[in-house]
C-alpha cells in the first residue's frame, strides 16, 4: 500500500499548482481568446469565428490606437528622461554626501506612494488648468515623474552605494578631475542601476491611468486611456489587443528585473 | 572621494527632485485638505463633510469593507506561497511555484480590470470553462461583477507584490532555528504561524500597507468590475468632479481617505514602536 500511494504523491501538489496556474493564467488567456475573437455570443464556450480583423483595424497605421501608442511611447522617454535628470544628482548625493536630514529626504520621495494618490492627481488638474498645462503632454509627463520619482531616486541611490568607493579614489589619484571620475568611472558603473530605475520608471508611464484621466484627457491620448474607453464602449475586442501591447513590455520586464537589478544594489533600496 | 568638502553642493543636487516632490505633491495634497473645508466663494465650512456623509456614508464603509478583505486575502496568499517556497521539500513544485505566482506583478490595474471584466462575468470564460471541464452546473453560473471581482481583481493584481517582499525576507531568515525546529519534529504549518511569521512581521506589515493605499487609489478597477453602487470612493470622486466640479466634496472624500490610509500607518507606527520597546 505504500509503494502505491507514495506513487501518487505528487497529485495533491500537481493539483494545487494547477489551479494556481489557473487562476493566473485564466485571465490572462481570456484576454488572447478575445482579441482573435471576431464573433462569440452565448452560449458558445468559444469564439464561433477567430480572425485578426481586429489586429489590423487596431494597427492600421492611421488608427487611434497607434496615435495612443506613440504618444504613450514619446510620454514615457520624456518621463524616463526628466526622472534621470533629477534622480542622478540627488542619488549621487544620497549616496555619498553628508547631507542633513537624509532619513528623511529619502522618505519624502516615498510620501506620492504613500498617500491615495486619486484626490492628489484632482488638485493636481485643478492647479495645472491655471497654468495652461491641463491637457499637455508637459503636464502628464510632469505628473508620472512625481509618482515614479520613488523609484528613480531610491534606485539610483542604491546603485550609487553598491560602487566601491576606492575605484573612484584611484581615478582621482591618477589625476582626473571630479567631473571626469564620475562620467569615466562613477556613471558607467552605477549603469544597470539606472537602467533598472528607468525600465521601473518607464513601465509606471505606460500602464498610468488616473493621472493621465485627470490631468491630460481628453486632449492628451495615452494607451491606457484609450483601452478604457474601448471597454467601456463594449469594444472588447479593441480593448483586449490595446491591453496586450501593454502588457508585452509588463511581462517582458518581469521576466528580466533580476538580470538588471542585482542582489547587492537591491539589498541597498532605500537605505 | 569620500563625500563632498562643501555641504552645499549635496543640497543643490538634491533640490530639483525635491521640487518636484514639494510642487507636484505636498502643495496639490495642501490645496486639497484646505478646499475640503472651503465652499464654492472660499469661506470656511464644515458644509462639504456633512454632504459628503450624507451621500456617500455607505461608498466609504465598503470602500473600507473591500480595502480590508483584500488586504487580509493578499496577507494568507503571501504567507502561504511564501510559506510552501521556503518550507518546500519537492524542488520542482517550488520552482513551478515561484515560476507561476509572479506573472501579475507589473501587470497594471486597469488590463487586470480588462481581464476579470469578461473572465469573471456570467458568460464568461470562468464560467464557461468550469462548465465545459463538468466542475459546475450549467445552471449554476452566476456573474462576479460586482464587490467580488473588485477583491477578486485586487487579490490577483496585488499579491504577487506582497509574495515577493514577503518570500524575500522569508528567504534571508536564519535557518538554523527552523531546521532545529523541524529536527524536533515540529509541523510546517506550525514552523511558519510559529516560527517565520513573527520574524517577518515588519515585512509583512509594509507589504500589506502599501497594497491597501495602492488599492484604494486605483480608480480604474471599481469603474470597470461594478456598475453598481455602493461604490469605492475614488468613484465618487471622479465623479464629483466630472459631473458637477465640486471640488468640496470631492475633496472632504479625499480627505476621509487619507485619514484611513493614515490610520493604517499610525497601527503601523505604533506595533512598530512597541516591538522596539520590548
Amino acid at each position: 500500500m505504500s509503494a502505491v500511494a507514495s506513487q501518487w504523491r505528487w497529485l495533491p501538489r500537481a493539483l494545487a499548482l494547477g489551479v494556481l496556474a489557473y487562476v493566473v493564467f485564466g485571465p490572462l488567456a481570456n484576454l488572447l481568446i478575445w482579441s482573435f475573437a471576431e464573433a462569440w455570443y452565448w452560449p458558445n464556450k468559444l469564439p464561433s469565428q477567430w480572425g485578426f480583423r481586429f489586429w489590423e483595424y487596431v494597427f492600421r497605421p492611421t488608427g487611434r490606437v497607434m496615435e495612443a501608442l506613440w504618444n504613450s511611447i514619446w510620454i514615457a522617454l520624456l518621463t524616463v528622461g526628466v526622472s534621470l535628470a533629477v534622480a542622478v544628482p540627488a542619488g549621487y548625493a544620497l549616496a555619498r554626501g553628508q547631507l542633513p536630514w537624509r532619513a528623511v529626504i529619502m522618505l519624502a520621495f516615498l510620501l506620492p506612494q504613500a498617500f491615495p494618490s486619486l484626490p492628489v492627481y484632482i488638485n493636481i488638474a485643478r492647479i495645472f488648468y491655471e497654468f495652461g498645462l491641463n491637457g499637455t503632454v508637459t503636464g502628464v509627463v510632469l505628473v508620472h515623474a512625481s509618482h515614479g520619482l520613488v523609484f528613480s531616486v531610491w534606485i539610483a541611490t542604491a546603485a550609487f552605494s553598491a560602487i566601491d568607493q576606492e575605484l573612484e579614489q584611484a581615478a582621482r589619484n591618477l589625476g582626473a578631475s571630479a567631473l571626469r571620475t564620475f562620467m569615466t568611472v562613477t556613471l558607467p558603473l552605477a549603469t544597470p542601476g539606472l537602467i533598472a530605475a528607468s525600465i521601473f520608471v518607464f513601465l509606471e508611464s505606460l500602464d498610468e491611468f488616473t493621472g493621465s484621466f485627470f490631468v491630460g484627457a481628453p486632449e492628451v491620448k495615452t494607451l491606457p486611456l484609450e483601452m478604457f474607453t474601448a471597454s467601456m464602449g463594449g469594444n472588447y475586442q479593441i480593448s483586449s489587443i490595446t491591453a496586450l501591447i501593454l502588457l508585452v513590455p509588463s511581462i517582458a520586464f518581469m521576466l528580466v528585473v533580476e538580470r538588471f537589478l542585482r542582489g547587492d544594489v537591491l539589498a541597498k533600496v532605500g537605505a | 572621494m569620500g563625500g563632498f568638502r562643501a555641504p552645499l553642493l549635496p543640497l543643490l543636487l538634491v533640490t530639483p527632485a525635491l521640487a518636484i516632490v514639494a510642487l507636484l505633491f505636498i502643495y496639490p495634497l495642501g490645496y486639497s485638505v484646505a478646499t475640503a473645508f472651503q465652499d464654492k466663494g472660499g469661506a470656511w465650512t464644515l458644509a462639504n463633510f456633512a454632504t459628503a456623509w450624507s451621500f456617500y456614508a455607505r461608498d466609504v464603509g465598503f470602500t473600507a469593507i473591500i480595502i480590508v478583505l483584500s488586504t487580509a486575502i493578499i496577507g494568507v496568499v503571501g504567507i502561504a506561497i511564501g510559506g510552501y517556497l521556503v518550507l518546500g521539500t519537492t524542488p520542482w513544485a517550488v520552482a513551478a511555484l515561484a515560476w507561476i505566482y509572479r506573472w501579475p506583478l507589473f501587470v497594471p490595474f486597469i488590463i487586470a480590470a480588462q481581464c476579470m471584466r469578461t473572465f469573471l462575468a456570467k458568460n464568461g470564460l470562468m464560467n464557461n470553462s468550469l462548465i465545459a471541464a463538468g466542475l459546475m452546473p450549467p445552471d449554476a453560473a452566476q456573474g462576479f461583477l460586482d464587490w467580488r471581482g473588485i477583491v477578486i481583481t485586487f487579490v490577483w493584481k496585488q499579491a504577487p507584490f506582497a509574495t515577493l517582499m514577503i518570500s524575500g525576507a522569508m528567504a534571508s531568515l536564519d535557518r538554523g532555528t527552523i531546521d532545529a525546529a523541524r529536527n524536533l519534529g515540529a509541523s510546517r504549518l506550525r514552523i511558519l504561524l510559529e516560527i517565520i511569521v513573527p520574524q517577518i512581521r515588519p515585512t509583512l506589515m509594509v507589504a500589506l500597507i502599501l497594497s491597501s493605499v495602492t488599492m484604494m487609489s486605483v480608480l480604474s478597477v471599481p469603474l470597470m468590475l461594478s456598475g453598481q453602487t455602493p461604490t469605492m470612493m475614488t468613484v465618487q470622486m471622479a465623479y464629483r468632479i466630472n459631473q458637477h466640479g465640486d471640488y468640496g466634496v470631492a475633496n472632504a472624500l479625499g480627505l476621509m481617505s487619507y485619514v484611513m490610509t493614515a490610520a493604517v500607518a499610525w497601527i503601523y507606527l505604533r506595533e512598530s514602536l512597541r516591538e522596539k520597546r520590548a
